[in-house]
C-alpha cells in the first residue's frame, strides 16, 4: 500500500511540475586535454534513478525527462567524478568535459587544468598523485610543483605557500570552503592544515576568486575533498612514508562509506614524526617535528538538497633550529660570518626550546536546497580555533614557559544563492558575517606581541559568468567587505612617544600606568573588490584567457600592533597604528595549448599594488643585552611584473618531458629599490619514462635549478658594541644560485584488487648539493637540507 | 519505505538545527571583553653595576635600560679609575621593572655552571682576573679583580652568557651560548 502511495506521488508531482516530460538529452563525453571522446564513463541522474553509459563514441541520451534543471554525475574509471548541471529545454544536447588521466601515462599530467572557480584567472591542480608523493611533506612543499610558486620557509618543517611573489595574509586558504584562520600573518606561520586531508588541491593566482574574499591579492589555495560517488560502497587507503633526512615518516589513512542514498561518511587521520634534519655537512639541530592530524566527514548529497558536516584536528609541534636562537646583533654578524652553525648535537627525536606548538580545531556545518527554475540556495556555519605556543630558551622557573600564547577563535556564517536556470549563464550572490576573537595570555611573563583583539567582518559579492558563444566566456564580480578590529594593547610609554602615537592616538589611551599604557584602538576597513575576465578558445586546443582583479586587503594585527623583541627571531618588530588598506590592481593573461603529444602555458602578470605592506631591516636599537635588527612595517607603492611558463612534450607513450620557468621582479616605485624576500627565478627541467606493462612502472629525474636573487634591498650599517665599530649587518645578501637534481620511481603491484599497492622510492637533493635559499630565514645560519631518500607504500582497499 | 525515508530526513534536518543552535550558543557565550592584564617583564635584567673597590677608594660602572626592548638606549655611567692599581670587582644584577626591584645576581649565581662573565679590555685597563668559580671549579664572574695600567683612556666590555660551553678559553666565540648582557664602558685611568 505505501510503495503504492509512494509510486502514485511520484507520478503527481512528475505530473504537476512539468507541463512537457518528452525532452530528450543527448550528451557526450569529451577528454578536456584532446577533446578525444570516452567511452564507459556512467551517468546518473541525481535524485532520479536513472543510469546510462556512454558509448563508442562518446554519446549518450536519456528519454523522457522534464524540462527544467537536473544534476548529472558523471564518473569514469580513469578520471575523477564530476558533478554538472544542466538545463533541459526541449531536446537538448550537452557536451561534457571530463578530465581524463590516460592509463599509459597513467598519472602524468598536462598543464593548465580544469578551471573550476572562475574562467579567466590562471588555476592550476595538483594531482592526486602529486598529493601522494607529497605526503610526508607540508602543502607548500606539494604546492611547488606548479609554476608561480614557492615558498618561504623557516627551515624544512615550516613552509609558507608564496604566489607569484605574495605570502602570508595575501595568500587566502580555503579548507573544505572554510577560510582558515590560523595566524597567517606571521613569518614563521606555516599553515595549519594536514596535506594528506584533502585530495583536490588547487591553487587560483591572484584575487579573482572574490566569492571566497576580496582580499586575496596573492591568490587562493582551495582544499577539497574528492567527491563521493553515490553507490553502496566502502574504500580506503593507507599510505606509508619513511624519510631517510629526519630517520622518519609519517602514515596517513582514510576510510568511506557510501551509500546509493547520497549518504557518505569519511574518516582520515595522520600522523608524523621526524627528528633533527641533516644539511650535507651537519645535523640541523632540534628542528624535529610530531604532526597529528584527524579528519571527519559527514553529509547527504542529492541533487535538490544536501547537507556536509566537517571537522578536523590538526597538531604540529616543531623544533626551531638551536643555533638560529642568537643573543644580539653581535651573534648575527657572527652568524652570518661563520660558514658551520655554532651548535650542532647529536641526532635527536626530543624536540626542545626554540619550538613551537600549534593546534588547529575547524568545524563545518553546511546546508543546501534546489529551487526549481531559480537555483541553488547554500549556506554554512563555521568556527575554527587556533592555539599558538612559541617557546624560548628562558631560565629559572620559566624554563618550561611558553613565551607566546595565543588563542584565535573564529565563527563565519555565509550564504549564497547561485543563478543557473539559465543555460550559460551563472550568477551568484552572497554574503560573509565573521567575529573573531583574540586573547593573549599574560601568564607567559613576556609582553604581548599580538595585542588582544575583536574582530568584525561582513561582506557582499556578486559574481556572474556568461557563456557568449561556444567559444567566448565573459566573468565578473564585485565585492565589498566591511572590516572592524577592536584591540586592547598595552604599550611602553617610552614606544608610544617614539612612534609619535602621543600626538596622534592621544584619544585612545584608556589607562595610564606609569612606565605602560593601555590603549584602546578601533579601525574600521571599508574594502571594494572587483574582477573582469574573458576566455576565448581560439581552437580546440588553445586557449586565452585574461583578467584583471581589483582588490584591497585591510592590515592584519601583526602590521597594526607588533611591537616588541620576538625573540625566537632575534629581532625588534615594530607595526604601524597609521598602516591602511593596500590596493593592488593586477592583470593577468595566459596563452594555453593542451594536445596529447605537448602543450604549453605562457601566464605574465603585472600586479601594481598602493599602499603595499612591507617589513624590512630598518637599523637597531640598544639595549642592555647589546644591539637588535629593527625590522620596522611601512607602506609604499609596489609593483610585482613576473612571468609563469610550463612545457610538456611527449616524446613518445613511454617518454615525457616537462619544463617549468617563473620569475618575478618586485619594486618599490617610491624609492625605485627592489623589495624585499621576492623569490628568485627558477627553472625546473624533467624527463619521465613510464611503462604501464611493466606494473605501471615509473621513473622521472628532475633537475631545478635556482637563480641568485640579484634584485635586493641594500644591505644597512649597525654599531656593534662587540667591534665598537660601524659594520655592515650583511642581512639582505642573498645566497648563490643552486642545482638540485631528485629522483623519483614507482610501480604499483595487484595483492587483492587490481594495482592495489603502489610503492615509490624517491630521493630529493639527489648529490647532498650544500645550498642556501634566499627565501629561508635559516640561511644566515645553516645550509638548507641534504639528501632526503624516501620510501612510500600506499594500499587503495 | 516513503514515511522511512522522511523520518530519515528529518532526523538528519534536526541534527543540523540542533548543531546550528548549539554553535549560536557558544558563540553567545564566548565574552572576554574584560581588560587584559598587565604584563611586567619579569626575567629581564634592566641593570648592572659594577662595583671596583681599592684602597684608594670606590668607583662604579653602571648600564641602566628601564624601557628593556623599549626604543630608549641603555644609560651607561663609569667612574674615573686610578693608574697602575688593583681593584676588587663584583657584579650586581636588577630588574628595576618591579618594585622592589629583582636582585637577578642570586639566580645567575644559583645556576653558575650555566653562566659565565666575559671582560673584554682595551687601551689602560692591562687585566681581569675571576676570583670565583662555580661547582665544576670554572669561573663565573661575578667577582673579579681588575687592574689598570698607565694613566690614558681604556674601554671593558662586559658580556654575560647563558649555557655556555664550560670550560672554554675565555674568548667569547670558544665559549658561544646566549647573550644575556653586552655593554662596554668607556673608562678614564688618572
Amino acid at each position: 500500500m505505501k510503495n503504492y502511495l509512494y509510486v502514485f506521488a511520484i507520478f503527481c508531482s512528475s505530473f504537476i511540475c512539468a507541463q512537457d516530460c518528452h525532452s530528450i538529452l543527448l550528451g557526450e563525453i569529451v577528454d578536456f586535454h584532446d577533446n578525444s571522446t570516452l567511452s564507459g564513463a556512467t551517468i546518473n541522474i541525481t535524485g532520479k534513478n536513472l543510469s546510462t553509459v556512454s558509448k563508442e563514441n562518446g554519446k549518450f541520451t536519456f528519454k523522457n525527462l522534464c524540462d527544467g534543471v537536473i544534476e548529472l554525475e558523471i564518473s569514469h574509471p580513469e578520471c575523477t567524478t564530476k558533478f554538472v548541471t544542466i538545463t533541459i529545454n526541449g531536446d537538448t544536447f550537452s557536451e561534457i568535459r571530463l578530465e581524463h588521466h590516460l592509463e599509459e601515462l597513467k598519472e602524468v599530467k598536462v598543464i593548465g587544468d580544469v578551471p573550476k572557480a572562475t574562467n579567466s584567472a590562471q588555476e592550476n591542480v595538483l594531482s592526486v598523485k602529486d598529493i601522494e608523493r607529497n605526503s610526508g611533506n607540508s602543502l607548500g612543499d606539494a604546492l611547488k610543483k606548479i609554476a608561480g610558486v614557492s615558498t618561504l620557509n623557516t627551515g624544512g618543517n615550516i613552509v609558507k605557500p608564496v604566489i607569484q611573489g605574495l605570502n602570508g595574509s595575501r595568500i587566502l586558504i580555503l579548507n573544505n570552503n572554510v577560510r582558515m584562520q590560523d595566524m597567517e600573518w606571521g613569518e614563521e606561520h606555516a599553515p595549519n592544515v594536514d596535506v594528506n586531508a584533502n585530495q583536490n588541491i588547487s591553487v587560483i593566482k591572484g584575487a579573482a576568486a572574490i566569492e571566497y574574499g576580496g582580499d586575496a591579492i596573492g591568490g587562493v589555495i582551495v582544499l577539497e575533498p574528492l567527491p563521493v560517488v553515490r553507490t553502496d560502497s566502502l574504500f580506503g587507503k593507507t599510505q606509508l612514508n619513511f624519510s631517510s633526512n629526519g630517520r622518519g615518516g609519517n602514515v596517513t589513512s582514510s576510510l568511506t562509506k557510501s551509500y546509493k542514498s547520497g549518504l557518505y561518511i569519511k574518516a582520515q587521520g595522520s600522523y608524523k614524526k621526524l627528528g633533527d634534519l641533516e644539511a650535507p655537512d651537519y645535523i640541523l639541530s632540534n628542528t624535529g617535528i610530531n604532526e597529528s592530524g584527524l579528519s571527519l566527514n559527514i553529509g547527504k548529497r542529492d541533487f535538490e538538497k544536501g547537507w556536509d558536516g566537517y571537522y578536523s584536528y590538526f597538531n604540529s609541534e616543531i623544533g626551531i633550529l638551536r643555533s638560529s636562537h642568537i643573543g644580539n646583533v653581535d651573534d648575527l654578524i657572527n652568524a652570518i660570518n661563520s660558514d658551520v652553525p655554532s651548535i650542532i648535537n647529536d641526532f635527536t627525536y626530543d624536540i626542545t626550546q626554540p619550538n613551537q606548538e600549534v593546534t588547529h580545531h575547524l568545524g563545518k556545518l553546511s546546508y543546501y536546497r534546489r529551487f526549481e527554475g531559480f537555483g541553488k540556495w547554500t549556506t554554512q556555519y563555521d568556527f575554527q580555533q587556533n592555539r599558538r605556543f612559541e617557546y624560548d630558551i628562558r631560565v629559572g622557573d620559566d624554563a618550561d614557559k611558553a613565551s607566546l600564547d595565543l588563542k584565535l577563535t573564529t565563527h563565519s556564517v555565509l550564504t549564497n544563492i547561485k543563478f543557473d536556470a539559465k543555460e550559460g549563464f551563472d550568477f551568484k550572490v552572497g554574503a560573509l558575517g565573521r567575529y573573531q576573537t583574540n586573547f593573549a595570555n599574560p601568564d607567559t611573563g613576556v609582553r604581548r606581541l599580538i595585542p588582544d583583539y575583536d574582530k568584525y567582518d561582513f561582506g557582499l559579492f556578486a559574481i556572474g559568468s556568461y557563456e557568449i558563444d561556444n567559444d567566448w566566456t565573459i566573468d565578473a564580480g564585485a565585492r565589498y567587505d566591511f572590516s572592524r578590529i577592536d584591540a586592547k594593547k598595552f604599550y611602553r610609554v617610552s614606544r608610544w612617544e617614539e612612534r609619535g602615537y602621543d600626538v596622534d592616538f592621544a584619544d585612545i589611551i584608556i589607562e595610564d600606568l606609569g612606565t605602560q599604557l593601555l590603549v584602546n584602538p578601533v579601525f574600521d576597513y571599508h574594502n571594494f573588490s572587483g574582477t573582469a575576465g574573458l576566455h576565448y578558445n581560439l581552437n580546440d586546443k588553445d586557449h586565452l584567457r585574461f583578467n584583471y582583479a581589483y582588490s584591497q586587503r585591510a592590515p592584519n594585527p601583526s602590521e597594526l600592533f607588533s611591537d616588541g623583541l620576538h625573540h625566537s627571531a632575534a629581532r625588534i618588530e615594530l607595526g604601524d597604528l597609521r598602516i591602511k588598506s593596500e590596493t593592488s590592481s593586477k592583470l593577468s593573461a595566459s596563452l594555453e595549448r593542451n594536445t596529447i603529444t605537448w602543450g604549453y602555458t605562457v601566464a605574465p602578470f603585472l600586479n601594481s599594488i598602493k599602499d603595499f605592506i612591507l617589513v624590512e631591516p630598518t637599523g637597531v636599537e640598544f639595549t642592555i643585552r647589546g644591539a637588535f635588527p629593527v625590522w620596522s612595517y611601512r607602506q609604499t607603492d609596489a609593483v610585482l611584473l613576473g612571468v609563469d611558463a610550463s612545457l610538456y612534450n611527449n616524446w613518445s607513450s613511454h617518454i615525457r618531458t616537462d619544463h617549468k620557468f617563473a620569475w618575478v621582479r618586485g619594486t618599490d616605485t617610491e624609492t625605485d629599490t627592489p623589495l624585499i624576500n621576492i623569490p628568485a627565478a627558477n627553472f625546473t627541467n624533467s624527463i619521465t619514462y613510464t611503462n604501464p606493462k611493466w606494473n605501471n612502472f615509473l621513473v622521472s629525474l628532475e633537475s631545478q635549478y635556482v637563480f641568485e636573487q640579484t634584485r635586493h634591498p641594500d644591505n644597512i650599517e649597525v654599531f656593534s658594541p662587540e667591534q665598537q665599530e660601524n659594520v655592515i649587518l650583511d642581512i639582505n645578501t642573498p645566497p648563490d644560485a643552486y642545482h638540485l637534481l631528485s629522483l623519483n620511481t614507482e610501480a604499483s603491484f595487484t595483492i587483492k584488487n587490481k594495482k592495489d599497492l603502489n610503492v615509490g622510492l624517491s630521493a630529493s637533493n639527489l648529490l647532498n648539493t650544500n645550498y642556501r635559499d634566499y627565501l629561508n630565514r635559516q640561511r644566515y645560519f645553516v645550509d638548507d637540507m641534504g639528501r632526503n631518500i624516501s620510501l612510500r607504500l600506499i594500499f587503495n582497499y | 519505505m516513503k514515511t522511512g525515508t522522511t523520518m530519515k530526513r528529518n532526523k538528519a534536518l534536526k541534527t543540523v538545527l540542533a548543531l546550528s543552535l548549539m554553535a549560536t550558543v557558544m558563540t553567545s557565550c564566548s565574552s572576554d571583553d574584560d581588560t587584559p592584564e598587565i604584563v611586567n617583564e619579569e626575567e629581564i635584567i634592566t641593570t648592572m653595576t659594577v662595583t671596583l673597590t681599592s684602597a684608594e677608594g670606590t668607583a662604579t660602572l653602571q648600564s641602566q635600560d628601564l624601557d628593556g626592548d623599549g626604543p630608549n638606549a641603555p644609560v651607561i655611567t663609569a667612574d674615573n679609575l686610578t693608574a697602575n692599581t688593583t681593584y676588587s670587582g663584583s657584579i650586581e644584577l636588577l630588574n628595576e621593572t618591579e618594585t622592589p626591584a629583582e636582585d637577578i645576581t642570586e639566580e645567575v649565581a644559583e645556576e653558575s655552571d650555566e653562566h659565565q662573565f666575559f671582560f673584554g679590555l682595551t687601551g689602560s685597563i692591562a687585566e681581569v682576573t675571576y676570583s670565583d668559580e662555580d661547582g665544576d671549579g670554572n669561573p663565573i664572574g661575578l667577582e673579579f679583580e681588575l687592574t689598570t695600567g698607565d694613566a690614558g683612556s681604556g674601554t671593558v666590555t662586559i658580556t654575560l652568557r647563558h649555557e655556555p660551553t664550560k670550560p672554554n678559553d675565555g674568548t667569547l666565540a670558544d665559549a658561544g651560548g646566549e647573550t644575556d648582557i653586552a655593554q662596554t664602558f668607556t673608562v678614564v685611568v688618572e
